[in-house]
């Protein structure tokens, strides 16, 4: 039912004219699912899920609500041990070791995991803080070494222009877009090695929706990225494979080119030409 | 054939695709009925009938255009992905190809006013024989584009090389006409291209069949397909 490793980008080709897949996909998995269960008490909401994260790319989860896409990425970083009741099975390889086992420290995983989440969350505190609260659980550095990584994060989230003059000023006072982006610049300001999205967009304008693509295209430079959106167009544009969820199970993944043109299982081909249900 | 795909949950979009189908279905009819009448044209010398092929051309090009307008506008409001998308880009393809059969026959439709004034060159059996077989192919895959058959396509794809046998024999029919006097060089120059014109007309109803191969599919047939047109070399073969 589900691919375990991911392909290299196939050929996308119209009557004879054949165009490579713009990204080729990087085979080296910086987190791997294994055979994972995952229950909400006694309801099992994924099963038997194997899935690559290939390293600095983009990984699209789609699929209806209550697929488990966002169970997965829940688990990712262990959101989900926050809630009794809760529990996964099976593993989630990084580095060779189960994120999901017991022996592994929270804190740790969550400095290499980072998630931005649907509605931007600022911390009701100053811009700046807002960048350093995070940092400060992790390091010790000196005011100047921690202006740098602040101005770092900041302008790698593509922000830094709109609030340099004004990062003692409230976080709340900022746009909706904004707001994600300093999200976007608190979760990288710890270095993690991937990052979750969790329908980053949904509650953005349009164009605040494409800075945060674009930024998202930038970002997978340097870190593994994985984001969950209910939007098929958004998935398209910034994914490199895509991983279709129905009813708890992974039913195809594939390079986004394929996916969206020539898809192989029916569900799948039904779920994205808009036939669902 | 295809996945069985249940409606869209858009009940309109549904509907839009059906018209798009139902346009690419009358554009190819029109364009087999221009080939169609080309011949007849040139087989009866009825030059009537070649004129109102060239005027006919015009409904053609329009159709192209109405098509190319009305996808625009689905993938503009629509977004289409996989096979919904591959359909549509198809059609689109297909009426461009449609257009340029149109341009064939209508150019045949021409030359054979100018051959109805010359004297005869024999039989043109060979004309009917090939403009029956392009015909057929060209309905073959423009059916199998409204069916999402991709079977019938690639038989279609396949089945090009008895096109270009006849056209060979014409090839050299017509070299023979020139060399055995020169005044029949008019009109067996008017008919060599109205030969090609047919040949033409067929690669680009094996072209159709690709683009539907693909639209039902999803993967492209083969680069090479078989061809038999050796009209290149038929006077002199130049040295490997």
């Amino acid at each position: 039912m589900s691919s375990t490793t991911t392909t290299p980008a196939e050929t996308a080709s119209f009557g004879g004219v054949h165009a490579r897949s713009e990204a080729v996909l990087n085979k080296v998995a910086r987190i791997s699912v294994r055979n994972l269960d995952f229950f909400y008490g006694e309801n099992k909401a994924l099963k038997g899920i194997n899935l690559d994260l290939p390293d600095r790319q983009v990984t699209g989860m789609i699929g209806p609500s209550g697929c488990g896409k966002s169970t997965l990425l829940r688990v990712l970083n262990r959101m989900y041990s926050l809630y009794p009741g809760q529990r996964a099975v099976g593993e989630v390889l990084m580095d060779g070791r189960n994120m999901i086992g017991a022996d592994v420290d929270m804190n740790e995983l969550r400095a290499k995991v980072g998630m931005v989440f649907q509605k931007p969350t600022p911390f009701p505190m100053t811009i700046y803080d807002n960048i350093a609260f995070g940092v400060r659980l992790h390091e010790r550095m000196s005011k100047s070494q921690m202006d740098d990584r602040v101005e770092w994060a900041l302008s790698r989230a593509a922000i830094w222009g709109e609030v340099k003059d004004r990062l003692q000023t409230s976080a709340l006072g900022l746009s909706g877009g904004q707001q994600q982006r300093l999200c976007i610049a608190r979760t990288i300001a710890v270095r993690p090695e991937v990052i979750l999205f969790d329908e980053p967009t949904s509650a953005l304008d349009p164009i605040s929706t494409l800075k945060i693509e674009e930024l998202i295209d930038e970002l997978k430079r340097d870190f593994t990225i994985c984001i969950v959106t209910h939007n098929m167009q958004q998935a398209a544009r910034c994914a490199d494979q895509v991983a279709f969820f129905y009813l708890g199970e992974l039913v195809e993944v594939a390079p986004a080119a394929q996916m969206f043109t020539a898809p192989r299982e029916k569900r799948t081909q039904e779920y994205i030409t808009g036939r669902f249900g | 054939m295809p996945m069985e795909m249940p409606a869209h949950i858009v009940t309109s979009y549904d509907e839009q695709l059906r018209k798009l189908r139902d346009m690419v279905a009358r554009m190819g009819g029109l364009a087999e009925r221009q080939v169609h009448d080309a011949t007849q044209a040139l087989v009866r010398r009825d030059s009537e009938l070649a004129a109102e092929v060239v005027a006919r051309d015009a409904a053609l090009d329009q159709l192209e255009r109405e098509i190319e307008a009305f996808s625009i506008r689905i993938l503009a409001t629509r977004q289409p992905m996989a096979s919904d998308l591959r359909f549509i880009v198809a059609a689109m393809k297909v009426s461009h190809d449609l257009e340029r059969i149109g341009d064939y026959a209508r150019n045949g439709a021409k030359r054979s006013i100018v051959v109805s004034q010359q004297p005869h060159l024999g039989s043109l059996n060979g004309f009917q024989r090939m403009s029956v077989l392009v015909q057929e192919n060209l309905k073959r895959a423009i059916d199998a584009l409204v069916n999402d058959d991709a079977e019938e396509a690639e038989r279609v794809w396949a089945g090009d090389e008895p096109i270009d046998d006849v056209y060979n024999g014409i090839f050299r029919e017509m070299l023979t006409h020139m060399m055995e006097d020169p005044r029949n060089i008019t009109a067996a120059t008017h008919l060599l291209f109205i030969a090609k014109n047919l040949e033409r007309i067929g690669d680009h109803a094996t072209n159709i069949a690709e683009t539907v191969h693909y639209a039902v599919r999803g993967d492209s047939l083969p680069e090479d397909r078989p061809k038999a047109d050796s009209s290149a070399y038929a006077v002199i073969r130049p040295p490997e």
